[in-house]
């Protein structure tokens, strides 16, 4: 095979080799294809067809003045907030346990809080929607008023992500020198203010990466919402999934060019920290 | 690491928050789930109610289960699962490769490109996908320029396969290049070196080395695909329904819960089966570990 290769492409020079670098080219061609399509349909004049028309910004504003979308648009935005605040402070804390101690049964209990991570999204969905049912808290959160409505779907939304937190959060303690946290205890420090003052500065990397990671994971999640959501709820991807249903108009095109604008953002908010921000021994 | 007796209050603190939502919000969940794929509809004065049961009345759920039809379902979720893993390591494998041997400064840039699409919500491209394939979507307005007839895409099982790998692809991308990075390039060298053809070092050098990263990116794919049922349902028809389907349809229209836990309990034991599998070949492999 070697005697094949184009003068000047050395045997280990995979990266100059004309079919890898096409097929890079052409998987990003179909992975970015249907997404440009949907953006540049947001810009599209008239509804359905399929057809471009001409180029407008209407349906921006259509989008932003239908109640319906805009209410999913809050509702979306107020769960991943509330979920990704609340899951960062339980992953942490779980993570700074399973970092620290040693305990009976820890394997198991790892295992344990693992399993969100590993099974099918929809066995969590309906059991979810079971217990809420049988525990009467659909109905008692039904009519709350915004947003205690959207606390069945913050509860599960938790529960999936503060796993994830926990993994990312352990694996930056991991480059921790423990002789930090015994200095700040020999020199007189609490517990407490050793956490807050020596450990919290130490992981701050971890946590901001664990929490764009369950901000995203919330604002994603289409079937435990679907699951959970209560009769007067709808997040941002249920609407979608309606609206596919009866047939779309270009402003859900603009709102959900708006939503991967925002999570673009946040991912690439996300990796720059994680560059600029490696474990500093 | 300390015991947690040496410092109990502490441990105490830390552990309660995670331990007790996990309890109460996922694990006693899922024993609902359990019970309720042991009981049935209970009859009231003969009718069968709608939303009261019979608790742990026993197998009949799954007994049902073992029926062609269900069957026949779960092969297909399992083949069509299968088929877009395979997919995704004959495409992720290059790409991941290529990645690696790009010059260092494009290599962030490059694995952002790939894997961006996959933070973006999965209903916008499921969305995105459709109008793309649609008889009216971009692809078959392209065809109609050079005179193709349009080609009936959507609705069809090639969709929903290509619509998994779409969706997953980044799963076995990630992973793949996480061990190619890490592999000692030098191996390679010296295999070259000592007369072996491009093709021999892939397959007895860089493969064997790079396995588990292969393994955890066929984990990555595969057990997310066993339970689908947004691709098939916007991509597909009602004749390429897989397994997440058949359990949606229990919890809505078709209304027989017992059932749909019944199903969904089988779903999370070949999950199960397959990180098994994964595990005991970890305990095997010598490679580079992936993380």
């Amino acid at each position: 095979m070697a005697d094949r290769l184009r003068p000047g492409v050395g045997p280990l020079e995979f990266g100059k080799r004309r079919w890898l670098q096409s097929l890079f080219l052409a998987t990003l061609f179909v992975l970015y294809l249907p997404i440009f399509v949907l953006v540049a349909f947001s810009f599209n004049e008239q509804n359905r067809g399929g057809v471009w028309r001409g180029f407008t910004f209407e349906n921006y504003p259509k989008a932003w003045n239908n109640q319906s979308i805009f209410d999913a648009m809050v509702n979306s935005l107020s769960i991943a907030v509330i979920a990704t605040v609340v899951s960062t402070v339980i992953g942490t804390t779980v993570a700074v346990m399973l970092w620290r101690f040693r305990f009976p049964f820890k394997p198991a209990y790892e295992a344990a809080m693992g399993l969100p991570i590993v099974i099918p999204e929809i066995c969590m969905g309906v059991a979810m929607l079971m217990f809420f049912n049988a525990t009467g808290m659909t109905s008692l959160f039904t009519g709350t008023g915004w947003p205690l409505n959207l606390s069945t779907i913050i509860i599960a939304h938790i529960a999936f992500c503060f796993p994830f937190v926990a993994i990312v959060v352990r694996s930056r303690l991991v480059g921790f020198n423990k002789q930090l946290e015994e200095a700040s205890r020999d020199l007189g420090a609490s517990e407490w203010q050793t956490f807050t003052k020596v450990l919290v500065p130490f992981m701050q990397p971890g946590l901001v990466a664990g929490a764009l990671l369950a901000f995203t994971l919330s604002l994603d999640d289409f079937v435990i919402t679907f699951f959970t959501a209560g009769p007067e709820t709808v997040t941002f991807p249920v609407k979608i999934y309606s609206m596919v249903k009866t047939g779309v108009k270009y402003e859900v095109n603009a709102a959900s060019t708006v939503l991967i604008v925002i999570t673009i953002a946040a991912t690439v908010l996300a990796m720059k920290m994680q560059t600029s921000d490696k474990p500093g021994h | 690491m300390e015991d947690w007796k040496s410092n109990s209050r502490v441990f105490a603190t830390l552990a309660a928050p995670g331990t007790v939502w996990l309890l109460i919000f996922f694990l006693i969940p899922l024993g609902f789930l359990f019970v309720l794929s042991f009981s049935e509809k209970a009859l009231i004065d003969g009718q069968v109610s709608i939303n009261e049961y019979d608790y742990l009345t026993g197998f009949s759920n799954y007994i049902r289960s073992i029926n062609p039809d269900i069957i026949s379902i779960f092969i297909r979720t399992l083949w069509w699962s299968a088929l877009a893993t395979i997919a995704c390591l004959f495409v992720g494998y290059p790409i991941a490769f290529g990645i690696c041997f790009m010059p260092e400064k494009w290599r962030p840039l490059a694995l952002l490109l790939i894997v961006l699409p996959f933070w973006i919500n999965l209903l916008i491209r499921t969305y995105a996908l459709k109008t793309t394939l649609g008889t009216r979507g971009v692809i078959n307005t392209a065809l109609g320029w050079i005179g193709i007839e349009p080609i009936q895409m959507l609705s069809t099982t090639p969709a929903v396969i290509f619509g998994l790998v779409y969706v997953f692809l980044p799963f076995m991308i990630l992973p793949l290049y996480s061990t190619i990075e890490r592999l000692d390039k030098s191996y390679l060298e010296a295999s070259l070196d000592l007369g072996a053809s491009q093709r021999q070092t892939f397959f007895k050098v860089t493969l064997p080395l790079t396995m588990p990263g292969v393994v955890t990116g066929i984990i990555l794919v595969f057990i997310p695909c066993l339970g689908m049922f947004l691709i098939p349902d916007e991509l597909g028809n009602t004749r390429s329904w897989m397994i997440g389907n058949v359990i949606q349809a229990q919890f809505g229209a078709s209304n027989d819960w017992p059932f749909g836990s019944a199903l969904s309990f089988i779903l999370m034991l070949l999950t199960f089966l397959v990180l098994f599998m994964q595990w005991g070949f970890e305990r095997r492999s010598k490679g580079v570990k992936a993380t």
